[in-house]
């Protein structure tokens, strides 16, 4: 579903992301966990072009796009990768002028031109798919933060991704609230979706995650299946980083 | 005080001929500045440099000369270089490509203003950059630009009457005229003055609905 081969990032001459090549199969759940800074979050973002890549290849189905030709004459081929691959932020950034069932179809209406009805109709189905039936006409300023997530959570669904990229969904959320969220990605994980997550709850990685990878200083560390993972790291670094988390 | 109301009201149409121009000189310069203001804006933002540097100096221009100057420029000016207007849409131009400086400026900071997430998440979707702007950047920047935009549209109202200068018989230019027939100085300025008042309190009245009007969704639930 996702093929990555040899994604490098600069920023201003720093390396951010250092030759990364991963492949993710139809219905695969992948988690990307690592110390901040360590790239997995510059890694999701350029898996949708958010983040220009310095090279490397990416596809997404059977949309190809090489990073080291330049992007702006890939600008359409980008578009509709991205209409394949729904990415939720951790800052939700949902449209604030909008209410929550408008900031749903907002990408069926706008960018796949479908009518309105329709789209409201799969705009309700999708808000009460993440509980938030009643919520249609709310704006996000009245709405919580694990709501608003789940609202954009409704957003990416909207769009009917083949992929579904989450840049630490919860990070952002008051404690009470994450377990909302994380039981709304866990319930698509069970529909066999494909997602790529990167987040900083170990334990719903584990329990979630098909496979999960470990990111450092730009590389891929270590990476294999969940529970194996967790229980015995095997590279010196991995077992570091997770020391802190298992400990309790 | 008696003769001085009987005189207003004798000259009350002369007076609201005069506003008649400054209405039209007003909507005039609003409509044509923020179309070009506008597109100033995209400009700046844009990729390309050369169109950044265009508008740059564009604004700078007409933001640092004075009004007065770029009237008589236009009407005065440009004849010797054998292009000649009329005196009204000499006016015109000048209050357009006047306002047209600070429209861009206020609209640039206003969409400037938005946070990236927002542009992200329409970018996420699908969305052309130009989809972004009109379903996502534009409707949330003009919170931001409605008031100074208001401002400057009430400071256009008033500016009109630098058309005086280039001989287009607006408001203020009437009652020069009126004053100058019958002397009565002070009744005729006031009521050029009131009519001024009334006019920039009509706009400001638009603005405050408008502004109403974008900041729906914080008052509702």
């Amino acid at each position: 579903m996702i093929v990555v081969e040899k994604l490098t990032k600069q920023f201003n001459g720093q390396v951010v992301l250092n030759g990364i090549d991963l492949e993710v199969k139809e219905g695969e759940v992948v988690a990307i966990i690592g110390p901040s800074g360590s790239g997995k979050t510059t890694f999701l973002r350029c898996l949708n072009f958010l983040e220009t890549p310095t090279s490397g290849r990416i596809k997404v189905g059977d949309i190809e796009i090489d990073s080291s030709k330049p992007l702006n004459q890939q600008q359409g081929l980008v578009r509709r990768l991205r209409q394949h691959v729904g990415f939720v932020f951790q800052n939700f950034n949902l449209f604030p002028h909008r209410t929550a069932l408008e900031n749903v179809i907002e990408g069926p209406t706008v960018v796949k031109k479908m009518p309105r009805e329709a789209a409201t109709a799969l705009g309700r189905t999708l808000l009460a798919r993440v509980g938030l039936a009643g919520k249609e006409d709310a704006y996000p300023r009245r709405l919580s933060g694990g709501q608003q997530q789940r609202v954009a959570i409704a957003r990416a669904l909207a769009m009917e991704p083949e992929v579904i990229l989450f840049d630490e969904p919860t990070s952002a959320l008051d404690p009470e609230l994450v377990g909302e969220v994380l039981a709304t990605i866990r319930s698509l994980a069970e529909e066999n979706r494909t997602m790529v997550i990167v987040t900083h709850e170990m334990s719903f990685a584990r329990d979630v995650a098909n496979r999960v990878i470990f990111f450092d200083k730009g590389v891929i560390v270590e990476q294999g299946e969940a529970k194996a993972l967790f229980a015995n790291p095997r590279e010196e670094r991995t077992k570091q980083f997770l020391s802190k988390f298992l400990a309790h | 005080m008696e003769a001085g109301f009987q005189l207003a009201l004798d000259s009350a149409p002369f007076l609201l001929k005069g506003a008649y121009f400054t209405v039209i000189l007003s909507l005039g310069g609003m409509f044509f500045g923020l179309l070009l203001g506008f597109g100033l804006a995209l400009m700046r933002l844009s990729r390309f440099m050369l169109l950044r540097g265009v508008a740059r100096v564009y604004v700078s221009f007409f933001r640092g000369t004075p009004l007065l100057v770029q009237l008589f420029l236009i009407y005065y000016g440009l004849p010797q270089v054998g292009i000649e207007l009329d005196p009204i849409p000499a006016a015109m131009i000048g209050f357009s490509l006047n306002m047209a400086a600070y429209a861009c400026e206020i609209l640039r900071a206003a969409i400037a203003s938005i946070e990236r997430g927002q542009w992200e998440a329409a970018a996420s979707i699908g969305m052309t950059r130009a989809q972004t702007l009109r379903r996502a950047i534009l409707p949330q920047a003009m919170r931001t630009a409605l008031p100074p935009l208001g401002n400057s549209f009430i400071s256009l109202v008033k500016d009109t009457a630098l058309a005086a200068t280039i001989q287009v018989p607006e408001l203020f230019r009437q009652a020069q005229l009126v004053s100058a027939r019958t002397f009565e100085i002070f009744t005729m300025y006031l009521s050029a003055a009131l009519i001024y008042w009334v006019l920039a309190s009509i706009l400001a009245h638009f603005q405050n609905r408008l502004e109403d009007r974008v900041n729906r969704h914080d008052l509702e639930s």
